[in-house]
C-alpha cells in the first residue's frame, strides 16, 4: 500500500471507532431514559468529551492528509466525505448528550404509556438502526444500503410530524404531565435530527463511492448542475 | 471544429519495430493549456515530438497517421516551417551558451537566415521577453550571456526564444522538472499569461502541476491515449480506472 492508502485506511478505522462510540452514546441515553437511570445519563455526558476529541483528531488527520498527500479523485472524495461524516457524527453525539441531560434534569420518570403512545421507543430504535446501517454501508462501501436510509428516515419524520397532536392529548388528559410531555416532544425532535444527520452521512457515502451528489435533491437520485448551468 | 488548432488522426509513432504511440486521436482548441501525463515510457514525449516533426530526427523513428495544424497535415508541410509554427521548450533550459540574452531571443531568425532590421529585432526582443515575464529582470543586461541567468530565468529565456518566432502552438517537454519550486512557480504563472495568445501543450510528470495549469488533461498509458478530459473532471472523478490508479498512485 502507498503511504496515502495507509493514511486513508487508518482514517477510515478511526471514523468507524467514532461511529461505534456515538452509537453507544445513543444507546446508553435511551437506556437512561427508559430506566430513568441518572448515573448512566451522567456517564453519557462525561463520554461526550471523547466524542469531541474524536472529532478534533479526525479533523486534524484530514488536514494533514490534504497538506502532505494532495489526494485526488476517489481519495479526495473520501477525505471530503470523511470531514462531513465526522461533523454529522459529532452532532449525533451532541444529541445523545442532550437526551441524557433531560434525564438528569427531569424530576420524574418518563411514563411508559406516554412513550408508547408517541412511538418514541420505536422511533429511537429505528434511529439507532439507521445509524448502525450507515456505518455498515460506510465500511462495506455499500451504496444500496446507503440509499435505503433515505426511505427509513421517512419513518422518523412521520412520527415527528404526528407528535404535537399526541403530546397535546397527553397534556389535556393530565396537566401535571406537562413537563414530562415537553421532554418527550423535545426528544422526538432530537431523534428526527438524528435521521437527518444519518441521511447526510448516507449522501456522503454515495458521493465518495459513486461521485454522485445527492444533497438538496428531494428525489435523492439527481446530480447537481454543472458549472455555468 | 473551427476553434481546433491541432488535431491528431490515427497517429502512430515507432522506433524501428517498437510501436510507441498507438492510434492517437485528439483535438486541441486554440488558447487551451493541455497537460499530457502518464508513466515513463508511455509515449507522451514521443507524441509531443511527433507534433512538430522532431520525432523523425531520431534514426529509425517513423510515424503514421495525421497531425493537422489548422487543418493541414504537418507531414505534408516543410519540416522547418512546421517547427517555425510550433515552438518547443525542453526539460533543461538550453540557451545558446555563446550568445547573449538578446541574441538568444532572436536566434530563430538568425539561424533560419531571416533578415530582420535592428529596430525590428529590438521590438521582438522586448516583446518576447515581456511575454516571458523576463524583461524587467534582464533589460539592463541584454548583452550578457544567457547562461549567466538562474535556471528559472534561463527557462523563461527559452520560452521567450520560442515566442519570438510567433508560433501558433508551443510544446513544453517537462519544462520545470529541472527547476526549483520558486522558478517552477514563476514558469507556471507564465503559462496562464501565455494562454491569452498561444496554445500550450505541456508534458509533465508533476500531476499537481497538470492540475494547476491546464484546462484539459490527456493521460497516456502504454502508447495509448486512455483519457482526455477537463482537468477538473480528471482529478476529481476520472472515467477510466487506469487513470484513477495512476493519479492516486495505485499504479502497479
Amino acid at each position: 500500500m502507498t503511504p496515502l492508502e495507509n493514511e486513508l485506511t487508518a482514517l477510515k478505522a478511526e471514523l468507524a471507532s467514532m461511529w461505534i462510540l456515538v452509537q453507544s452514546q445513543l444507546n446508553k441515553a435511551k437506556e437512561a431514559m427508559v430506566q430513568y437511570d441518572k448515573d448512566l445519563a451522567r456517564e453519557v455526558l462525561i463520554k461526550e468529551k471523547r466524542v469531541n476529541s474524536f472529532e478534533l483528531k479526525i479533523d486534524r488527520d484530514c488536514e494533514n492528509i490534504f497538506a502532505l498527500h494532495c489526494p485526488v479523485a476517489i481519495d479526495l472524495r473520501f477525505l471530503l466525505a470523511a470531514l462531513k461524516i465526522n461533523t454529522n457524527l459529532e452532532r449525533i453525539g451532541d444529541i445523545a448528550a442532550g437526551i441524557a441531560l433531560y434525564v438528569v434534569e427531569s424530576s420524574v420518570n418518563f411514563d411508559v404509556a406516554a412513550l408508547e403512545k408517541t412511538s418514541l421507543i420505536r422511533m429511537y430504535d429505528e434511529a439507532i438502526n439507521i445509524l448502525m446501517d450507515t456505518r455498515t454501508a460506510f465500511e462495506k462501501e455499500d451504496t444500496v444500503l446507503a440509499r435505503s436510509i433515505f426511505k427509513r428516515d421517512d419513518v422518523l419524520d412521520a412520527i415527528n410530524d404526528n407528535s404535537p397532536n399526541i403530546i397535546a392529548e397527553i397534556i389535556k388528559a393530565d396537566i401535571n404531565s406537562l413537563p414530562e410531555a415537553l421532554y418527550i416532544l423535545s426528544i422526538i425532535r432530537k431523534l428526527e435530527r438524528v435521521g437527518d444527520q444519518a441521511k447526510n452521512i448516507a449522501e456522503e457515502i454515495i458521493f465518495y463511492i459513486e461521485a454522485k451528489i445527492l444533497k438538496h435533491h428531494e428525489s435523492g437520485n439527481m446530480q447537481t448542475p454543472k458549472e455555468g448551468e | 471544429m473551427e476553434n481546433t488548432i491541432v488535431k491528431a488522426e490515427n497517429y502512430n509513432s515507432y522506433f524501428g519495430d517498437n510501436h510507441v504511440v498507438k492510434d492517437v486521436n485528439i483535438s486541441i482548441n486554440k488558447n487551451e493549456v493541455i497537460a499530457v501525463m502518464g508513466p515513463s515510457g508511455c509515449g507522451k514525449t514521443t507524441f509531443l515530438r511527433g507534433i512538430n516533426r522532431m520525432h523523425e530526427l531520431i534514426p529509425g523513428a517513423t510515424s503514421k497517421g495525421k497531425i493537422l495544424l489548422d487543418g493541414e497535415n504537418v507531414y505534408d508541410m516543410n519540416a522547418i516551417y512546421v517547427r517555425y509554427k510550433i515552438g518547443m521548450v525542453f526539460q533543461r533550459p538550453n540557451p545558446f551558451p555563446n550568445l547573449s540574452i538578446y541574441e538568444n531571443v532572436v536566434a530563430g531568425y538568425m539561424l533560419n537566415g531571416l533578415k530582420v532590421s535592428k529596430a525590428d529585432k529590438d521590438v521582438i526582443v522586448e516583446r518576447s521577453l515581456t511575454s516571458a515575464a523576463l524583461w524587467k529582470e534582464v533589460k539592463d543586461s541584454l548583452h550578457k550571456k544567457g547562461t549567466f541567468l538562474s535556471g528559472g530565468q534561463q527557462q523563461r529565456l527559452c520560452i521567450a526564444r520560442a515566442i519570438a518566432m510567433q508560433p501558433e502552438l508551443i510544446l513544453f517537454d517537462e519544462p520545470t522538472s529541472a527547476l526549483d519550486p520558486i522558478s517552477t512557480s514563476s514558469v507556471e504563472a507564465l503559462f496562464h499569461e501565455l494562454k491569452a495568445n498561444y496554445t500550450l501543450i505541456i508534458v509533465t510528470h508533476n500531476m499537481q502541476q497538470a492540475a494547476r495549469v491546464s484546462d484539459r488533461t490527456a493521460f497516456f498509458y502504454m502508447g495509448e491515449l486512455v483519457e482526455f478530459d477537463d482537468t477538473k473532471q480528471m482529478f476529481t472523478n476520472p472515467h477510466d480506472q487506469r487513470t484513477q490508479n495512476y493519479i492516486t498512485g495505485r499504479f502497479s
